[in-house]
């Protein structure tokens, strides 16, 4: 298996026969995947692979930002008009919340200062916009268009209007890759609003699915519960929703119920989402913070 | 001369690919959605082999991990096993006739899918298993159709063994 007499550019420039070429390379790839497994060790490398890829990205979402942006050159007057309107009269119904929230902040840390508790700390935050790339289709991810420039780092929570979303676990020098908490190898603590009842939220590999696999028959459980961020494992911040139970099956043979609940964000619709730093710790630091064993994610990294 | 242009329209085509698989697809089409680089690697590598070299399927497949967020190397491998099956069988392929290389493309697109199902596998990923025969079915739809367009032009062309 000798290169031919007659050879082409980009092959047999080297004396090696093709078996052993292909030995080379392919002991290579395993090095490469095994070097890659235990975390941090290509960091360095898949960033600057990023940065080759990056034109081939964007160059995919041009055509779709570019769409999106003529649209909203071209909308009717109307239209906008009516937005414009639907807006305003949103912001005023925000504003009024807001300052009832104001009240009950300053109260909750007065509160949380008598009990001797750590307060809650404002959060810095970044609009990120999802860039139109698709990644493997057995896993729910999506590339951001924010990466180590913006200092994102690996763990950090992501949220959008509606409720948590997922989490970075991957950050190159101008993009970074999310995990959304529906995805199969995504699990996040949660808490039922109304009782407090803390569990974990696993992801199923559906966009409109959360899964509780973790509650017994008898656990305090209706349809229609609102289940909220914990904060437990340290990735997301407590607080903000992630789903409403749409489905409790009792299983008296088994030992846990099958509870299903619906993500709150409109995880398959969003073009934009909301990068949330946690300001008690400093964004470097915490990317050696390990996503905690509730998240199983970093181990497949 | 002519060696040369088909080269560089051999290199366009794997740039083009690689778009390719990054192009969103409706969530109802999106398992459908053919391993695209396999396939034009494939298709170079029956119909006009020696064009590229392995390293060239290896830096496709660590374009393509960096992409889709892959294990380093895990695509890389998948192709140089697929390539390097099909162009050292090259000669004892060439000779079948349409339906049969279309078979042996499904095998080795399948192949190539194991390879990637297994390394899942091994890193502990959690992959749905159900959905992972049909890019092979559509990659080889893809391949035919290739071969039926490009066919001809290509066994005019001069840089053969």
């Amino acid at each position: 298996m000798s290169a031919p007499g007659r050879t082409s550019p980009g092959f047999g420039r080297s004396g090696f026969s093709m078996g052993a070429r292909f030995l080379l390379l392919a002991v290579a790839c395993i090095a490469l995947m095994l070097l890659d497994r235990r975390d941090q060790h290509l960091q360095r490398v898949r960033q600057a692979l990023d940065l080759v890829v990056y034109p081939v990205r964007v160059a995919v979402d041009l055509p779709f930002s570019t769409w999106h942006s003529m649209r909203d050159t071209f909308a009717e007057r109307d239209a906008l008009i009516a937005e414009n309107r639907q807006f305003r009269t949103e912001r005023l119904e925000t504003e009024g919340r807001l300052q009832r929230l104001e009240g009950l902040e300053r109260e909750n840390q007065r509160l949380r200062e008598l009990l001797d508790s750590t307060a809650r700390v404002n959060r810095r935050a970044l609009v990120a916009e999802i860039l139109s790339v698709d990644l493997d289709p057995y896993r729910q991810r999506f590339e951001l268009n924010r990466g180590l420039v913006d200092d994102v780092y690996i763990g950090q929570a992501l949220i959008d209007a509606k409720g948590v979303v997922g989490q970075i676990v991957r950050v190159g020098p101008l993009t970074s890759e999310a995990l959304l908490i529906t995805d199969a190898d995504h699990a996040l603590p949660v808490s039922v609003n109304r009782n407090d009842l803390r569990t974990i939220a696993v992801g199923t590999g559906d966009s409109g699915r959360l899964r509780l696999p973790y509650l017994t028959n008898n656990a305090n459980i209706v349809v229609g519960d609102l289940l909220i961020s914990s904060g437990l494992g340290g990735v997301f911040p407590a607080g903000y929703p992630v789903g409403r139970v749409i489905e409790v099956t009792l299983r008296p043979e088994q030992a846990f119920a099958e509870v299903l609940a619906e993500p709150s964000s409109s995880l398959d619709r969003d073009r934009e989402v909301l990068l949330v730093w946690d300001s008690s710790e400093a964004a470097p630091q915490a990317a050696d913070a390990k996503p905690e064993p509730a998240t199983r994610v970093a181990e497949a990294h | 001369m002519a060696a040369k242009r088909q080269w560089w329209a051999s290199m366009l085509s794997l740039v083009a690919t690689l778009a390719l698989v990054a192009v969103p697809l409706p969530h109802s089409v999106a398992p459908l959605r053919p391993d695209w680089v396999a396939v034009v690697l494939l298709y170079w590598s029956l119909m006009a082999p020696r064009h590229f070299s392995l390293l060239t399927a290896f830096w496709m497949g660590i374009a393509l991990d960096t992409l889709s967020g892959a294990l380093l190397g895990q695509n890389a491998l998948a192709l140089l096993v697929v390539v390097y099956l099909a162009e050292k069988f090259y000669l004892r392929l060439r000779v079948f006739p349409l339906s049969q290389l279309a078979i042996t493309v499904f095998l080795l697109l399948g192949l190539y899918e194991f390879i990637l199902f297994w390394i899942d596998g091994m890193a502990g990923r959690t992959v749905p298993l159900v959905e992972r025969w049909v890019p092979p079915l559509t990659g080889t739809l893809v391949w035919v159709a290739l071969y039926m367009m490009f066919d001809r032009r290509e066994r005019s062309a001069p840089a053969r063994l």
